[in-house]
C-alpha cells in the first residue's frame, strides 16, 4: 500500500503506516520527489508516529528524500519517532544526523513556518 | 513458558522481512518483552532478513522461544544457501559493506540483541543465531 501525501498548503505531509516495505520506502521517494515539483511545495513532513520500526533500509531510504528534496527546493522534517523506535536506532548505529525531526506534527510545522518566512 | 516449535518464515522478498519481523514481535509480546525489547527484536530481523533477499536472494528465518540455564530468550535463526560471508570479521564491522546497504546490518544486529553469532562457509550459505533474554 502506497504512503498516503496530502498537501497542506505549501506543505506536503506523508502518514507512513505501520509496517513499510522497502518497496513502498522507494515509492515514497519518487512520489515525493515528483510532487514537491508538481504542487511547488516548500515544505515535507514525514510522520512516522504509527511505524513500528526503523531499519538501516527504511532510514536510508528517509534520508535520501530528504536530499533528494532540498535539491528540488522543498525542506524535509520527519515526526513522530517513537521512543522505542529511537532506543532501537539508536542501538543499530541509526543517527539521522543530517536529517531534520521535530517531536510531532504541530512541531513539524511549526519548523517549517519557520524555514520558509512563514511566521 | 512451554517451548514452542519454531515459527518458520520463507524469505524471497521484501513483503516477507515485514512478515518475519512482525512475527518476532508478537512472539516477544505473548513471552512477556517489553516494547523497547520486542522493537529491538524486530529490528533486529529486519536488518538480517534483508542480509538474505540482499545477498542470496532467498532463505528463512525461524523463531522460537527457547529455555537456556532456566532463563526465557527468543531466538531468531536466519538461514540461506547463498555465496556466504568470505570475511565475517569485517562483516561485523560498522561501516563494512559489499551490497548497497549502510553496513550496519550484521553488527547493528548484533548490538540489539543479547546473543550474536555467525557461521558462514563460502558457496554454501550463511547462519546467523541470535537470542534475546525475554523477558
Amino acid at each position: 500500500m502506497a504512503v498516503p501525501i496530502l498537501r497542506q498548503g505549501a506543505y506536503l505531509i506523508a502518514t507512513v503506516q505501520s509496517a513499510m516495505t522497502d518497496t513502498e520506502a522507494l515509492r515514497l521517494r519518487d512520489d515525493l520527489v515528483r510532487q514537491v515539483g508538481l504542487y511547488r511545495a516548500r515544505g515535507i513532513i514525514v510522520d512516522l508516529t504509527a511505524l513500528d520500526l526503523m531499519d538501516s533500509f527504511a532510514a536510508r531510504s528517509l534520508r535520501t528524500i530528504a536530499h533528494m528534496t532540498r535539491l528540488r527546493g522543498a525542506d524535509m522534517v520527519v515526526v513522530g519517532v517513537q521512543p522505542e523506535v529511537a532506543f532501537a536506532m539508536v542501538q543499530l548505529g541509526l543517527t539521522f544526523e543530517d536529517v531534520y525531526t521535530a517531536l510531532d506534527l504541530e512541531e513539524g510545522l511549526r519548523f517549517l513556518d519557520a524555514r520558509t518566512g512563514k511566521d | 513458558m512451554a517451548r514452542e516449535g519454531p515459527l518458520r518464515v520463507p524469505i524471497t522478498a521484501d513483503v516477507d522481512i515485514v512478515t518475519a519481523r512482525q512475527e518476532g514481535r508478537d512472539l516477544a509480546e505473548r513471552m512477556g518483552c517489553s516494547s523497547i525489547e520486542s522493537t529491538m527484536i524486530a529490528t533486529a530481523i529486519s536488518e538480517i532478513a534483508r542480509n538474505i533477499t540482499s545477498h542470496a536472494g532467498r532463505g528463512e528465518i525461524a523463531i522460537s522461544a527457547v529455555a537456556i540455564d532456566g532463563r526465557n530468550a527468543i531466538e531468531v535463526v536466519a538461514s540461506d544457501k547463498g555465496p556466504g560471508i568470505a570475511d565475517i570479521e569485517r562483516a561485523m564491522q560498522d561501516g563494512y559493506s559489499t551490497g548497497a546497504g549502510l553496513g550496519l546490518g550484521l553488527p547493528g544486529a548484533g548490538r540489539l540483541m543479547d546473543h550474536f553469532e555467525v557461521r558462514s562457509e563460502s558457496g554454501v550459505g550463511t547462519t546467523v543465531i541470535m537470542r534475546k533474554w525475554c523477558p
